[in-house]
């Protein structure tokens, strides 16, 4: 028996230019801001941007965007909700508020089910907001979708980045492109973060504040984008992406 | 194929999701690679397992595959076959069978897009945990692909 939808996954992102999973391995360093505003600065500057939501049990980018009703249009396929000049497509959409408990190989199926679904079109970027964890969601990008490049983000803390460490081993093992590493948070000027990222023979792309308003900010694109966390993510970006 | 057609648009007016088509695509898709690796000049027949967890519409799956089929496929016939999707427990073992009725259609919708949403909305009948397994019947699967070398 044969699962027909992973053979029309590259088809279905074939012209997507550049494919940019926002990952860590660990939770809570911010990977969600990160993969938002990401895509909405990209929007900002006239690309064709696509934001998925790939954290199924806690999804949190519609709670960035500030988007009550995500639900995407249905013609042959998954047609991408249009928010804030972004296609975007969170599982929000047929969960609701409600609980989601999966199991890996549940969250496995699920991500394969909307990426074969998923016509996302002509894309500059689609950046995918990946779960926390070094499982099933990092496994089935890293096997299913041709040209996937990983950006880490990373908090200071060395409890962050021992995790981290192991997604870049693994990465490279894999030989997986990485553009580099982000580090967020920022709260001192400890060199700790981008000394490792630099010996590991990675690419540190910069650090991000630990800026109080972006909390606040939630919600409000037009306040997010105006944070020094949003302004800095932009000019750490440039350098690579356009 | 008139039939054909005028049931898809019957299908359309009452609202039913398209992911039929998405699904049928990723089928065309999957044979045409089978067929190319096992060297098959022409495709016969193809038999597909459709779960009901995901409520597919059998007529209006058959229908993209009708059109959608060309090349090696053109003459091939598919065989759809639909299978009870079948739920277990994994706290309390109790087994189940999924039946649509028991929800809405906002529900049900979302479960045919996204299978696995099924745990958002169900719950165990007997000591009502979300923790179950799906045993059979999820989505749909290629069971053979039969043709001419």
């Amino acid at each position: 028996m044969l699962d027909p939808r992973e053979n029309i996954i590259n088809k279905r992102l074939e012209r997507v230019k550049h494919i940019i999973a926002v990952s860590s391995g660990k939770g809570g360093v911010g990977k969600s801001l990160v993969a938002s505003t990401l895509a909405l600065t990209l929007a900002r500057k006239n690309f064709g941007v696509g934001l998925f939501d790939a954290d199924f049990t806690g999804p949190s980018t519609h709670l960035i965007l500030g988007v009550k009703d995500v639900k995407p249009k249905e013609e042959k396929g998954i047609i991408p909700a249009q928010v804030h000049g972004l296609k975007y497509v969170s599982i929000v959409a047929y969960s609701k508020e409600n609980t989601l408990p999966l199991r890996g190989v549940d969250a496995s199926n699920a991500l394969i089910e909307l990426f074969a679904a998923t016509i996302w079109e002509d894309l500059d970027f689609l950046i995918i907001d990946m779960p926390p964890g070094i499982s099933d969601a990092t496994l089935d990008v890293i096997r299913l979708v041709k040209g996937i490049k990983f950006l880490i983000v990373t908090t200071p803390s060395m409890l962050a980045f021992e995790t981290v460490k192991k997604l870049l081993k693994l990465l490279a093992e894999l030989k997986v492109p990485v553009l580099g590493v982000i580090e967020n948070m920022k709260i001192n000027e400890s060199k700790f973060i981008r000394q490792n990222v630099t010996d590991m023979g990675f690419h540190f792309l910069g650090w991000l504040p630990f800026d109080l308003k972006v909390e606040d900010s939630l919600g409000d694109i037009n306040a997010l984008l105006e944070t020094d966390f949003a302004k800095r993510l932009a000019e750490t970006i440039s350098k690579i992406l356009f | 194929m008139l039939y054909a057609t005028i049931f898809l648009n019957a299908a359309l007016q009452k609202g039913f999701p398209m992911h039929e088509w998405a699904l049928a695509e990723a089928i065309i898709s999957s044979v045409s690679q089978i067929a190319e690796k096992e060297g098959l000049k022409e495709v016969k027949e193809v038999k597909i397992k459709v779960g009901e967890l995901q409520q597919v519409e059998i007529d209006i799956l058959e229908f993209a595959l009708s059109e959608l089929k060309m090349g090696k496929l053109k003459n091939a016939k598919f065989i759809v076959e639909t299978v009870k999707a079948e739920l277990r427990c994994r706290v309390c073992g109790e087994k189940w069978v999924f039946s649509k009725n028991e929800l809405d259609e906002e529900k049900t919708e979302a479960i045919h897009f996204v299978p696995e949403t099924v745990h958002a909305y169900i719950k165990c009948p007997r000591c009502g945990s979300p923790d179950f397994e799906i045993l059979q019947g999820r989505g749909v699967w290629l069971e053979s692909v039969r043709g001419v070398k």
